[in-house]
């Protein structure tokens, strides 16, 4: 009875429990078909042998158990030679790019807040403008600018260089490299027996000719989005701190790695994170610009899990890798939740000599 | 050290270089500059030469991909994406998809919004926590179990499934929560006391004041429907349901016929780039915002 009459002398309390359902109803519904009912089906499909013809929730599609998966890791064949092929390729495209779009982002960051310089407003927004342009409408630019004959071949020429064939390379850069000291074949040691599948000398080729290509475009594209990232960060650190070191005499070096990095550290983690997880994902500029090929060092594991099912109607071999690069990706992202949520409170405590000189907030 | 901590340091005015620092500051705002200049070159000559180049001859494209300037002009390529492509019909299909999923995600979000950050209702937090959780999820994965539902629903190769599945995400949300929660709530409550319904005080007392957020997810919306390229891959394969990325890429993959056509692909690529680059300039300052946002994020 007391509950009852506590209710009713909370009827606008009553009201917003309804009205907050209804509030979320449309995104509940939308998400939940087209993303979690969907997880659970791909997860279904990824066991069983489902080749597209009808549906796959009916008793004559083979139930398969862990098949689809065991093929990708522990049998020999073609399954997990692709697969394998496509980490690689992924692993050295996210080792290159990861890097190289955050030392960018912050060199640019750190010029543009450069208060001495005028106009930072338009280069700002230049360095940005390609994070928002359609990745394909983009590919389409960067095919014809790495074409045989395109602009980047004419620029190599401009200074000598006999530009490569770009998406018909399919040489390794760290095969090449070795090749240059003389290395042209494989070493008996590392022609068989690696790990996986792949020969050792396979897992070392480094990232192929063509994906140099995929790598540019993305670090290109990218980088905007991460400088600003930085700028925000860098536009918190008081710049008095930055005037009080250089009265003390430390050098633009010194100043960097001692003042600036400390109080931007958790921008840093935030963007070499999001770099890792974005870089595992890589699919439109493949599927536009390569589509996996030359000699499949372009194949990604995103581009290759699309392909063994919208080509190869093996849905649940396609399905089986999805699943594997998802938890991948989760993996890396769980990892940044925990670590920024440890970082994030002595972010700003965070320092070393100039603190014993400079108050906090000078 | 009192003196230097308690100067005032007014943002805009430089530290005043003593007379024999003086060259050694201008040497460094040169090479300031020079990388400046540099990187603006690299960051939009691409798109300099895509211009130019769309307005080309294909020998000519082929045989100067550096300069801008066409030698001889020609509106070849721009009259034969009308005339022998579907462009315009893979336009008009973009522009259907844009405009419904920017109107549903605008509409959707900011109540779901609204909801988790004001009303009080069973499950709030655990609702939350799911959406956040929902933002982990890498959309590339997606691909095959999008297919799957939609194939399921009977709504693949329909404009309902280029449309409905995108009608609400979670990022937007997410940004619409975290506004909700900065305006004060004191506004709302006098429209309630006044006896205002909670849809009627969220419609005409709480969205008005939040159009800085609406702005952004607006734009956001936009940008993100108006250059997804994954889902349309994986919902329709009529081509007469394609959207301008699915189109531009079929273009690429090369049904053209003879010849690389590359003043042809450019200046599809540029026509598809023109109006998210015409709302970047104009609401810049709300894109700059959401890569803030993104920071937040975490």
């Amino acid at each position: 009875m007391a509950i009852h009459v506590a209710r009713r002398g909370r009827s606008v309390r009553g009201n917003e429990n309804v009205a907050g359902w209804l509030f979320v109803a449309p995104v509940i519904v939308i998400l939940g078909l087209f993303l979690l009912l969907p997880i659970l089906m791909a997860l279904w499909v990824s066991l069983t042998d489902w080749n597209g013809q009808g549906s796959p929730f009916t008793a004559k599609v083979p139930f398969v158990g862990a098949d689809n998966y065991t093929r990708l890791f522990t049998e020999e064949g073609l399954a997990r030679r692709d697969f394998m092929t496509s980490i690689r390729n992924n692993a050295y495209y996210v080792a290159i790019v990861v890097p190289t779009q955050t030392v960018l982002a912050l060199g640019l960051a750190l010029v543009v807040n450069n208060r001495m310089l005028r106009g930072r407003g338009f280069f700002r927004t230049a360095f940005y403008f390609p994070s928002v342009t359609s990745s394909v409408a983009i590919s389409v630019v960067f095919l014809f600018l790495f074409a045989n004959s395109g602009a980047v071949n004419a620029l190599l020429g401009m200074v000598g260089v006999e530009g490569p064939q770009w998406f018909a390379d399919s040489r390794g850069v760290l095969h090449l490299l070795l090749g240059a000291v003389g290395v042209d074949s494989p070493p008996a040691a590392l022609a068989a027996g690696g790990p996986l599948g792949l020969s050792w000398w396979e897992w070392l080729s480094g990232p192929s000719v063509a994906m140099i290509s995929i790598i540019s475009l993305v670090v290109w594209t990218t980088s905007g989005t991460f400088m600003l990232m930085f700028l925000a960060a860098l536009q918190n650190v008081p710049s008095a701190l930055d005037e009080a070191s250089t009265l003390d005499g430390a050098s633009r070096w010194q100043r960097l790695r001692h003042v600036t990095l400390p109080m931007i550290k958790p921008t840093m983690f935030l963007v070499l994170t999001l770099g890792l997880i974005g870089s595992w994902q890589v699919f439109d500029q493949v599927y536009v610009m390569s589509q996996g090929e030359p000699a499949k060092t372009t194949l990604t594991p995103a581009y290759l899990s699309y392909r063994t099912a919208f080509r190869d109607f093996d849905y649940g071999s396609g399905a089986a890798i999805s699943f594997v690069l998802f938890l991948i990706i989760i993996g890396l992202t769980l990892l940044q939740r925990r670590l920024m949520a440890d970082r994030e409170p002595d972010a700003p405590r965070r320092g070393r000599w100039w603190r014993r000189r400079v108050p906090e907030g000078g | 050290m009192a003196v230097l901590t308690d100067r005032p340091a007014p943002a805009a005015a430089p530290a005043r270089p003593r007379r024999d620092r003086a060259p050694r500051a201008l040497a460094s705002r040169l090479a300031g500059y020079a990388v400046l200049v540099f990187f603006a070159l690299v960051f939009l000559y691409p798109f300099v030469i895509q211009i130019g180049n769309s307005l080309k001859t294909e020998p000519d494209a082929a045989a100067n991909p550096l300069s801008p300037v066409p030698d001889p002009l020609t509106l070849a390529g721009f009259e034969r994406i009308f005339a022998g492509t579907n462009f315009p019909l893979w336009l008009g299909n973009s522009l259907l998809v844009t405009v419904l999923v920017t109107l549903g995600r605008v509409f959707f979000d900011s109540l779901a919004g609204y909801a988790l950050a004001r009303l009080r209702f069973r499950g709030r937090s655990g609702l939350f926590a799911a959406i956040i959780a929902v933002l982990a999820v890498p959309g590339v994965v997606l691909l095959i179990p999008k297919f799957l539902v939609l194939n399921q629903l009977g709504m693949y190769d329909s404009y309902a499934g280029l449309v409905v599945p995108l009608l609400a995400d979670a990022a937007g949300v997410f940004i619409m929560k975290q506004f909700f929660e900065s305006i004060p709530v004191s506004v709302e409550e006098a429209a309630r006391i006044d006896g205002a319904g909670v849809f009627r005080t969220f419609w005409s007392v709480v969205l008005p004041m939040a159009k800085p957020a609406l702005i952004t997810l607006t734009i956001l919306s936009f940008q993100g429907s108006w250059n997804e390229f994954p889902h349309s891959l994986v919902s329709v394969q009529d081509p007469g349901l394609f959207t301008l990325p699915r189109g531009l890429a079929d273009l690429v993959s090369g049904s053209l016929g003879k010849g690389t056509q590359y003043p042809l692909k450019l200046g599809a690529a540029l026509l598809a780039t023109i109006p998210v680059a015409v709302l970047f300039v104009i609401f810049q300052r709300y894109f700059v915002r959401d890569a803030n946002d993104g920071a937040d994020k975490g």
